[in-house]
């Protein structure tokens, strides 16, 4: 059988990604599987069926396996997966969370990962990001649904130092995102000719 | 820029938010059993004060949930968030 | 051209550096460290362009923002009108010339990058004078986070006009020691050239930042030329400083008349000599100090003359020391020159009465009316300000929240109580954060205040010229005039804000801020009120102007508004597609060949479609997955149709409305499972129908076990459409029975390709046999070309949103927005079938029973056919109707409605539209006319459906 190809939308900036200094190093993690989870107030009963504690603190992440589960709403979570397929992660949670009433949602292909590292990511996010990013605000295990630019993203604070973080956003704005990421970074890629 | 207090994400800036009017205002149990009147008081009539006025907002661009606030509509101050399950505080 | 008027020593400018610039064509020079209006005066130059209204010569009369006379533009390095000269930096190859009153935008694009950067700090110091300093430091060492700004080139504030010294030696000295105290503090952002502009709610405060403005030619192009700093600040410090106020007199307009603070500005700063021969004229102390260091400097210092009757015992004898002449109990009432300030007429002064005067020389005269605390951002804030009679001054009233104010801005002018007050007040901004103080916080010693003598609250000189008040200057840079402000009350204006508007003043570059507490002041005593009643103006932002290219930032061009893409984005580009916008999207609107325009293209999409087969990339069609064991409980409650009856496997096209019953949205609901659908909405309504479903489910129907989760982008949607579509389809999906039999219209079925899931769906939005293909986005590329290969010896016909347009139209296929318009019903639309009449309730069902639900002459969808065959009505066209004679009503003519979409259809060799008619079903047959460019073309009211009315083609 053939393996069907696979494409992600940021195959066309992988030359100017790869162009970007130490301080602002940008990788993009394409054909991660993402289920959207949906579930009342039972986290304590899901976390056997689901291999992880779903945090019930807002705006925060926790690791899950290869991937990692993300505080989306009161009853909503993101759990991650670097090794499933999409179908199977669906297929797994669902079989865990629908006799609990809840709900999982395969939105592996809703949004493409980046990762953002280097001593000048803050710098960069904070063109476009309102909120505060302080490591003592925003230190690892700290995510956010919000805006950058004008796109809406997933921001996981992956360090305690500020210099690595999770973007998460919407396949179809990825190269709008990436446009703006180059172009903010551009005054820390370039030293001035004299 | 106002910052809002989403009851769940915290002060987040005004735009990352919707406004959803006057809250309260439950669908009718029986809308067939309205008049007219009573029908269109609830499709098209919604109160308009000076001064602190209950209303839904939804935090649209974060964790998308409704939530409920007592806004002064004359300063824009937000006096409280509650949540939807939470009764309405007494509008002094 | 030499600098003539350079002293010999002393400024802040690096005299070892020469920098060549232009200035209404001649080539001056000065140094870095300069401003243009320093380097000009140090060339003896005062007067900078001639007023806007009078087209009177007006020079340099302040040092900075608050300059009313020194307006630039800029030619060189980069067009930009309207900057003062007092805050141009200079540097080489600045070029510039004077303007009277309005500028020339560059009429080519500004190369230069402008950004925006969030900032949060626990307290933000507006001003690194002594007293924004002061708190600085004290916020620092407590380790607060801290963002200090302040819109000179360097610290220090007022310190950098004068000669003070702390702990015994140059205050500068400390100031350098502070701003390097502050560096090593990893959690200060120090900002110099930084200007707050504006102060809003909860702790927001905007600043601009000029990045390279200052190096000229030399700006690096890959860093932001100006920054806008959006800083979210727990507490804020204002230490902004006061603004000194002239006197207002007769022709106290002409270049060389400045105010005294800014002379010691540009003496002790710039190493300048704005005049030679002077004449300071004060109401307060200050000036003495402007009047001694001049002297001492080598300036001719020719009479103080104080306004007040015993002026000061003190400073008199300071100055009689020094060998200078002062004038008590005297006052300036007019000046003569014309290019520049030549006499001072000085009079005596004695309770409101102007004596007897006589003719000072001098090429300078300086004035200090008092000094105005610059409560701007305060005053954005809504802080209520108020007036004090000693100072003639407002400040702030009122304590408020988060922000406080300190300095010269709140009234404090000697230097120990400005760093005591900034200390004090950053510490009580640090103890409401509940942030512990330092235990060291050293501030230097400043020597102790000599208390001055109460100055006099003085706004006008009686205008003894003759001229009424018509040369006695109250706003320079609008020409406006205390007889203007005389004329204002005259005619009855007693609002201060109405005077505003009456006169313009404040209304212009400067916003009033040497013009507005004058103007306060005069139409009090004109109106013979208590200046408090008067009050100010509403401080508005911004403090300075901010170049919209500022405000632009980075969101220009490209990144000016997003552009979504689908996975086959790429795709489509290469094979030429002309793209449509859609909301954000970019839609390939149709795929022209060679020689094609889109008429041609569309045509022939068309006919693909219609006769062999098509391929559209619909991958932006909303899509919400709907789980729960309530999930058909929800959409029964949402859809005017019933889909809690419809059966796993099957597709079933829906209906939604508003509670006011009119349709918001359309589409097909896939049943996957017993508790879960896949609900398909318009691509503009994606966003707004999930949202609508939240909004129900959340806020009125919390019981129900059911959640919404957007799949738009998890699913891209190929439709392949046409007669050949079965055979491409079963071609490229073999497991799949792709017969009619097997596969019916409205069902679903999930295969497989090559492992990966696949969803096909017997949708049809043209009418034609068709598939719809959903899969991952990541596979989008492999299963478009596998399929395009498939087609291949069918001729499959990629086609874009015009095509589909065209032939949705043709079976008469509303689209929601475009042939309605939020007052259109179902019943409306001629889908009365899509209305249960079955459920209870459902959203808009009960307005359906209102009375103007069923008027007869609600508009309803129908067809339109040209009777020329010819004419492609614009869509929006208006429909009438002749009378019965056959002529045309008299105007108003009655509207019928409106054309809402309007093609050329391949299948029917004619053009045709869709309309919302007044009581259209029952003019099927009528002829009505369209009018098109000045002539009424009559057109054929028909059935919206206008290809295979029977429906026998969707099976193929």
């Amino acid at each position: 059988m053939a393996e069907l190809l696979r494409t992600h939308p940021l195959e066309g900036w992988s030359t100017r990604v790869e162009r970007l200094p130490d301080t602002v190093r940008i990788t993009v993690e394409p054909y991660v599987a993402m289920v959207d989870v949906r579930l009342g107030a039972v986290p304590a009963e899901a976390s056997a069926a689901l291999g992880v504690d779903l945090p019930t603190t807002p705006n925060t992440w926790v690791p899950a396996g290869t991937g990692r589960a993300v505080w989306f709403g009161p009853d909503e979570w993101l759990l991650t997966s670097t090794t499933e397929a999409p179908e199977e992660l669906e297929a797994r949670v669902r079989a865990a969370v629908v006799p609990l009433g809840g709900s999982a949602t395969d939105v592996s292909a809703q949004r493409i990962g980046l990762r953002l590292t280097g001593a000048r990511v803050r710098d960069v996010l904070a063109k476009g990001c309102s909120i505060d990013l302080h490591p003592r605000v925003f230190g690892r295990g700290s995510s956010a649904q919000t805006t950058l630019g004008q796109a809406g993203v997933v921001l996981l604070a992956l360090s305690d130092a500020g210099d690595d973080h999770g973007v998460l956003v919407r396949s179809s704005l990825a190269g709008y995102l990436a446009d703006w990421l180059l172009d903010a970074a551009l005054e820390f890629t370039t030293t001035p000719a004299s | 820029m106002q910052l809002i207090a989403c009851p769940w994400c915290g002060p987040r800036e005004e735009v990352e938010f919707s406004y959803g009017g006057q809250a309260h205002v439950p669908y009718p149990d029986d809308p067939g059993a309205l008049s007219d009147e009573e029908w269109a008081h609830y499709v098209f009539f919604r109160a308009n004060p000076k001064g602190r006025f209950a209303e839904r907002w939804k935090h649209s661009a974060g964790c998308r949930r409704w939530f409920n606030a007592i806004r002064d509509t004359a300063t824009y101050r937000f006096e409280r968030v509650y949540r939807l399950d939470d009764p309405k505080p007494v509008i002094p | 051209m030499t600098s003539t008027h350079r002293a010999p020593e002393g400024g802040r400018i690096d005299r070892a550096t020469t920098v060549e610039f232009t200035f209404d064509g001649q080539t001056l020079t000065g140094h870095p460290g300069d401003t243009l209006a320093s380097a000009l005066l140090a060339s003896g130059r005062h007067r900078v362009a001639t007023s806007t209204k009078l087209g009177r010569p007006r020079g340099i009369a302040a040092a900075w923002a608050e300059d009313p006379g020194g307006l630039v533009q800029i030619e060189e390095p980069f067009p930009e009108p309207m900057l003062l000269a007092t805050t141009v930096e200079l540097h080489d190859g600045l070029a510039a010339h004077g303007l009277p009153g309005q500028g020339r935008l560059a009429d080519v694009p500004d190369s230069a990058r402008y950004d925006a950067v969030h900032h949060h700090a626990d307290v933000l110091v507006v001003g690194a004078g002594p007293a924004g300093l002061a708190a600085a430091l004290t916020a620092a060492r407590a380790g607060a986070r801290v963002a200090l700004v302040d819109e000179q080139s360097e610290a220090g504030g007022s310190l950098l006009s004068g000669t003070d010294r702390l702990d015994g030696v140059p205050a500068l000295r400390w100031v350098a020691a502070a701003v390097a105290e502050l560096a090593g503090h990893p959690e200060v952002l120090h900002l110099q050239r930084t200007t707050a502009f504006g102060s809003y709610d909860d702790g927001f405060v905007l600043a601009l930042e000029r990045r390279t403005d200052h190096l000229g030619a030399a700006a690096p192009k890959h860093v932001s030329r100006q920054r806008v700093w959006r800083i979210r600040a727990r507490s804020i410090v204002v230490a902004t400083g006061a603004h000194e106020r002239p006197v207002v007199f007769a022709d106290n307009d002409r270049p060389g008349i400045m105010l005294a603070g800014a002379a010691r500005t540009f003496l002790h700063r710039y190493g300048v000599l704005p005049g030679r021969q002077a004449v300071v004229f004060t109401t307060n102390d200050s000036a003495y100090d402007a009047a001694l260091d001049l002297h001492r400097a080598g300036v001719r210092v020719q009479a103080v003359v104080d306004a007040r009757p015993e002026g000061s015992p003190r400073r008199r004898e300071e100055c009689e020391h020094a060998g200078i002449r002062v004038l008590s109990g005297a006052v300036v009432t007019g000046t003569q020159g014309v290019e520049r300030v030549t006499h001072a007429l000085v009079a005596p002064f004695a309770d409101g009465e102007v004596g007897a005067g006589s003719a000072i020389a001098c090429d300078l005269l300086l004035v200090s009316g008092g000094w105005n605390p610059a409560v701007h951002l305060f005053s954005q804030t809504r802080g209520r300000l108020r007036y004090d009679e000693a100072l003639g001054a407002f400040l702030p009233g009122e304590q408020l929240d988060g922000l406080a104010v300190t300095g010269s801005a709140a009234g404090v002018f000697d230097l120990a109580g400005c760093l005591a007050d900034g200390q004090r007040v950053a510490g009580a901004a640090l103890g409401a954060l509940a942030i512990p103080p330092a235990g060291e916080d050293r501030l230097p010693t400043a020597p102790e205040p000599v208390v001055p003598a109460a100055p006099l609250v003085l706004w006008r000189v009686p205008d003894t010229s003759g001229a009424e008040g018509s040369t006695s200057f109250v706003d320079l840079q609008r020409d406006a005039t205390v007889a203007d402000i005389a004329r204002a009350v005259g005619a009855g204006l007693r609002s201060i804000e109405h005077v505003k508007r009456y006169t313009t003043i404040g209304t212009a570059h400067d916003q009033g801020k040497t013009s507005g507490v004058l103007t306060s002041g005069i139409t009090a005593e004109l109106l013979g009120i208590p200046v408090q009643d008067t009050g100010t103006t509403t401080f508005r932002p911004p403090y300075t102007p901010v170049a919209f290219a500022a405000l632009a930032g980075r969101d220009r061009g490209r990144l000016f508004d997003p552009e979504r893409v689908t996975a086959l984005h790429e795709w489509h580009v290469a094979a030429g597609a002309v793209f449509e916008d859609v909301g954000q999207w970019k839609r390939p609107r149709y795929y022209p060949q060679p020689g094609e325009d889109m008429e041609a293209a569309v045509l022939r999409e068309c006919a693909a479609a219609r006769t062999g087969v098509g391929v559209l990339d619909g991958s932006t069609l909303g899509k919400i997955d709907v789980q729960g064991p309530d999930a058909a409980v929800l959409l029964d409650l949402l859809y005017t149709n019933l889909m809690s009856s419809l059966k796993v496997g099957s597709v079933r096209y829906g209906v939604m409305c508003g509670v006011d019953g009119m349709v918001i949205d359309d589409g097909t609901v896939l049943r996957l499972a017993e508790d879960r659908f896949l609900v398909l909405t318009t691509t503009g309504g994606a966003a707004k129908i999930l949202d609508w479903m939240e909004e129900w489910a959340q806020t009125e129907w919390p019981e129900l076990r059911v959640h919404c989760t957007s799949v738009t982008e998890q699913w891209v949607t190929l439709p392949v459409v046409g007669p050949r579509s079965r055979d491409v389809v079963g071609t490229v999906f073999p497991q799949v029975d792709v017969s009619t039999e097997a596969f019916p219209f409205m069902t679903w079925r999930d295969t497989t390709l090559d492992g990966v899931p696949v969803r096909l769906a017997r949708i049809s939005f043209s009418g034609e046999l068709a598939f719809e293909v959903y899969v991952n986005p990541w596979y989008a590329v492999a299963v478009w070309q596998r399929l395009l290969e498939a087609g291949r010896s069918y001729g499959i016909t990629p086609y874009g949103t015009e095509t589909m347009h065209v032939l949705r139209a043709e079976k008469g296929y509303p689209i929601i927005g475009q042939d309605t318009d939020g007052t259109v019903t179902p019943h409306d639309l001629g889908m009365a079938w899509a209305v249960s009449k079955k459920k209870p309730d459902f959203i808009g069902k009960r307005s359906f029973a209102r009375p103007a639900n069923s008027d007869p002459l609600r508009k309803q969808l129908v067809g339109l056919l040209p009777v020329d065959r010819q004419t492609v009505l614009p869509e929006g066209s208006q429909i009438v109707e002749f009378l019965a004679d056959g002529r045309l009503p008299p105007p108003p003519v009655p509207m019928l409605g409106h054309v809402t979409s309007s093609y050329r259809s391949a299948e029917l060799a004619r053009p045709f539209a869709l309309a919302l008619v007044k009581g259209g079903r029952s003019r099927i047959g009528e002829t009505v006319h369209v009018p098109v460019n000045g002539t009424l073309v009559p057109v054929e009211v028909t059935g919206p459906v206008l290809v295979d009315p029977e429906g026998a083609r969707r099976d193929g």
